[in-house]
């Protein structure tokens, strides 16, 4: 038995207009712990993906091989039969089902044709202890806590006899002590000989429980650290994952910074779905004439649920805090006065939440403000094909014709469709969520351009963004959210991707 | 216009061309999805015409397929606003069943004036519309339940209302409007071998035709001059003759009858105002974008759930008036009026075009819908099938319109990949 379990070599994988990883090489050695750590966007996911199957060989360049033996998994079943388990950010369990009926998903245990049900709820019960969790069999999912769900989820992953167990952003959810029980848990797991690969966000966690780290960044392999030395540290692992190449791509831009516009002032909001949970918790920010301002936070850390929330109240329940718009106090509880207001919100799922797919650019671009088209409630639409081309030759949106429609488009040129319906509602603050996200890197810079382009018109932007480069590159000014809380704010000059990282990971560690 | 595009973003011309030509070939592939059923339903027109040796278009024969149908096309109208929206209406028969019997109890048992007894029932379409458009839009639960549940009520309360038997007859204005024809204003005019036919009938067509033709070419004109593509002349005069020569044909063979049905009046006054409202008014336009991306609605600021209410309400206002009419052609309000008529009317709505998921679909479409299947029907009993045969038909059309939707959909998604 050779002393590595897995091999992953020069993996590539391309997505249209999108190359997600480029030589991606990966080793984990029998019974580690073995961390990747990357920014948003790095292509973890992406990475775990391939090597569970969900993205078939073939559709990926590389090689994997696995306990000795070469894979070409065509679906996620085949890598679980040989011993790979991945489980996923959101949890894929039932919640309908009880504890044993998820455990056994797909995999029920029958007698000649009908499921053994003692059987079953006594295996489970055998797996629940094996991963510590006090429960009865029967109990249904939606009646455990999510802690509790992620430890069915491991049982499951037990149940299938597990080699190589991973596990995406297992703690992004859970409190501190369901993440030390699920830590201490996978080191149990270590010492019955199960391999685990953890993706995570929490650096101290990586440093607690990790034997190795490899930093993804920008879809390529940077280095495989060893932990075990302890000399690695969370500054150095950062320093790893941001890089320091920030080269010229980005437009140049000289701000012309006016007075305040938009004040959001110790702003609150809790998840409708668990309504104590505070998502945005007393936040402060404002935004002023011409600037652009950026807002970095992990995943989960409520900048989205910030956004939407000022935006007619769009997202979430218990709203609390104070709006003023130039000064004065506003209301904004509905999306027609947040628009009313001069507010404009260009979402981070353009596809879910921008678009009306079916319809063309035409209509699209018309739709938040179509009663600027319109004379006693009749639409001119011809006026509307002539505000669309104008739109689409000035943000050079490449269709032959407004007609065509906005699910036939590129990614980047549906953003440029959805940012168009927002100018023409003729704001005053632009809330720009993720505009680049799955955007090919020519597009970028043109809608880096046309955010410039914007300031320069004495818009107000707040820009959402994942990708630290992107706010450095962008933004007059940066605040950074973290589990809910405003951790920081600083200029332009004073920030470092290193600087925003720590500010973006601080508050985690000390009260999530 | 807008002053606030930013200009001078950099121009990238590369692949334009690659875009031009792919894009080409969907258009044409969409033209097909939305043209199909035109030529589907002269297909059939033609289909029965020459099966029933001619009789198809015969003068009383085409009033006859006017006035059988007129009540479903009237429920198709409300019908396709509901099911662009993203919903369904099951109860329509069971509202026209209810409103035939409040209308035949107000005029019939209490002597109520007909215009008022109208305005009543209407009324009343409107607030059984706003009952169930607010556990819908506002309460939120699906359409399909909520009028399930209608369709049983209103059922029931047509029974309750009339207890248990059929109310007649109706006031003659009402009959008229449901059964009648225009009078002879200025008598006849000899058309030759046609034989004579009715002056005003024929007025009414050349001003419908020289409506059509001024409109057209205004709109034509119109976008000529926003530089917007429009089809080549050649073709756009086809189109103008194809549709004036279907209104002057139909009507001289009304004329050759007894002149035009009141309801054909009330049916093409619905269709211009309905179309209008959807393709041209805000309203309209929030109904396409609530079916098309609900979520995407709401954060463009229309008001999806008023947007859901009101078109439930204009469902029931139509229901009713299509209860009054059905009542008034039956001269009775019976406890079975209306029974499965929502199914006749979704079936238009879908054979006309609609999309299952929304977003997508035409009044006229529908409109063609519900003809194609009156014309099924009128064709098949004139050649002396049996009802199961029509019946069978009918649902092996539905099969296939809809497939076809889905086919043509594919095929323009697979081509866009």
């Amino acid at each position: 038995m050779n002393k590595d379990i897995l091999h992953m070599r020069g993996i590539t994988k391309r997505f249209p207009g999108v190359i997600a990883l480029e030589d991606v090489n990966l080793t984990v050695r029998r019974g580690e712990i073995h961390a990747i750590c990357g920014e948003n966007g790095a292509g973890k996911s992406t990475l775990m993906k391939i090597l569970s199957g969900v993205y078939p060989h073939g559709s990926y360049e590389g090689k994997i091989e696995f306990d000795g033996r070469p894979c070409e998994f065509g679906t996620i079943r085949d890598s679980e039969k040989r011993g790979i388990v991945i489980i996923h950010q959101e949890l894929a369990l039932v919640s309908q089902l009880s504890i044993a009926e998820n455990i056994f998903l797909g995999n029920e245990q029958s007698g000649r044709c009908l499921i053994d049900w003692n059987r079953t709820n006594d295996l489970a019960a055998q797996l629940l202890a094996r991963v510590g969790l006090e429960e009865n069999p029967v109990t249904r999912i939606q009646d455990i806590g999510v802690g509790k769900q992620q430890l069915v989820e491991i049982a499951k992953a037990l149940s299938k006899k597990v080699k190589l167990l991973i596990l995406d952003e297992p703690t992004a959810a859970l409190n501190d002590d369901d993440s030390e029980h699920l830590l201490d848990l996978l080191r149990g797991l270590q010492t019955q000989g199960i391999t685990c690969v953890i993706i995570s966000h929490k650096l101290n966690e990586v440093e607690q429980i990790a034997d190795r780290v490899t930093v993804l960044r920008d879809g390529r392999t940077i280095e495989t650290l060893d932990m075990a030395a302890g000399e690695v540290t969370q500054e150095r692992l950062i320093r790893s994952m941001v890089g320091r190449d920030l080269n010229h791509r980005f437009p140049h831009h000289e701000p012309h910074i006016g007075e305040e516009v938009l004040r959001i002032e110790d702003w609150t909001v809790h998840s409708p779905a668990q309504r104590h949970r505070a998502v945005v918790r007393g936040a402060t920010l404002n935004v002023r004439r011409g600037e652009i301002v950026g807002l970095a936070g992990l995943m989960g850390a409520g900048r989205t649920e910030l956004a939407m929330s000022v935006f007619g109240r769009s997202w979430g329940t218990g709203i609390s805090g104070r709006l003023f718009k130039n000064g004065h106090e506003i209301q904004a509880r509905t999306v027609r006065e947040a628009i009313g207001h001069g507010i404009a919100y260009a979402t981070e799922d353009r596809k879910r939440y921008g678009l009306n797919l079916i319809e063309d650019i035409k209509r699209n671009v018309s739709s938040a403000a179509l009663r600027k088209l319109a004379r006693r409630g009749w639409v001119d639409d011809n006026r509307e094909y002539a505000v669309a081309t104008t739109f689409r030759s000035d943000l050079n949106i490449k269709a032959p014709s407004v007609l065509v429609g906005t699910g036939k488009l590129s990614g980047g040129n549906q953003q440029k469709v959805v940012l168009s319906k927002w100018i023409f509602t003729d704001p005053d603050v632009l809330i720009l969520d993720e505009p680049t996200r799955g955007i090919d890197v020519g597009a970028k810079f043109e809608i880096y351009t046309i955010i410039n382009r914007l300031a320069d018109d004495g818009k107000a932007v707040l820009l959402i963004s994942s990708e630290l480069p992107e706010l450095l590159g962008l933004c007059d000014r940066i605040y950074t959210l973290s589990a809910g809380h405003v951790t920081g704010e600083m200029l332009r000059d004073e920030a470092t991707q290193e600087r925003l990282m720590h500010y973006m990971t601080m508050e985690q560690e000390q009260s999530a | 216009m807008s002053t606030i595009v930013p200009t001078g973003v950099d121009k990238v011309s590369t692949a334009d061309e690659e875009v031009k030509t792919s894009v080409g070939g969907r258009r044409f592939s969409f033209d097909v999805r939305e043209s199909g059923i035109y030529v589907a339903f002269l297909l059939i027109v033609a289909l029965f015409f020459f099966l029933t040796d001619g009789a198809l278009l015969e003068p009383q024969n085409i009033s006859n397929i006017v006035v059988q149908n007129s009540y479903i096309l009237i429920l198709a109208i409300g019908m396709i606003l509901i099911i662009i929206a993203g919903h369904i209406d099951l109860s329509v028969g069971s509202v026209v069943a209810v409103s035939g019997a409040i209308a035949a109890v107000l005029m019939v048992n209490h002597n109520v004036p007909w215009p008022l007894a109208l305005a009543i029932t209407l009324a009343c379409g409107a607030l059984i519309g706003a009952w169930q458009g607010f556990w819908v839009a506002y309460f939120g639960i699906p359409a399909f339940i909520v009028t399930l549940a209608g369709m049983l009520v209103f059922r029931a309360l047509t029974l309750m209302v009339l207890g248990n038997q059929g109310i007649g007859p109706f006031p003659d204005p009402v009959r008229t409007l449901s059964n009648g024809f225009t009078p002879s204003y200025l008598g006849n005019v000899g058309l030759g071998s046609l034989g004579g036919a009715d002056l005003f009938s024929i007025l009414l067509a050349a001003v419908a035709v020289l409506g059509i033709v001024v409109t057209q070419w205004r709109t034509r004109a119109a976008r000529i001059s926003y530089q917007q593509q429009v089809d080549v002349l050649p073709m756009f005069l086809a189109k103008i003759l194809g549709a004036s020569a279907a209104v002057v044909f139909v009507v001289i063979q009304l004329a050759r009858f007894k002149n035009l049905p009141w309801v054909l009046i009330l049916l093409a006054v619905l269709v211009l105002g309905y179309s209008m409202l959807t393709g041209r008014s805000v309203f309209g336009r929030h109904i396409y974008a609530v079916g098309g991306n609900r979520q995407a609605a709401q954060l463009s600021g229309v008001d999806v759930r008023r947007v859901t209410f009101w078109i439930f309400v204009n469902m029931g206002i139509l229901a009713s008036l299509a209860g009054v009419i059905f009542a008034g052609r039956l001269n009775q309000a019976g406890p079975t009026a209306g029974n499965s008529f929502e199914l006749d009317a979704i079936a238009a709505a879908f054979i006309g075009g609609a999309a299952v998921q929304g977003g997508v679909g035409k009044v006229v479409g529908a409109i063609v819908g519900g003809l194609i299947m009156g014309v099924i029907n009128n064709g098949m009993s004139l050649i002396g099938a049996p009802s199961e045969k029509v019946m069978f038909v009918k649902g092996a059309v539905l099969l296939a319109a809809v497939a076809f939707d889905v086919w043509a959909k594919r095929r323009g998604e697979s081509a866009s990949n």
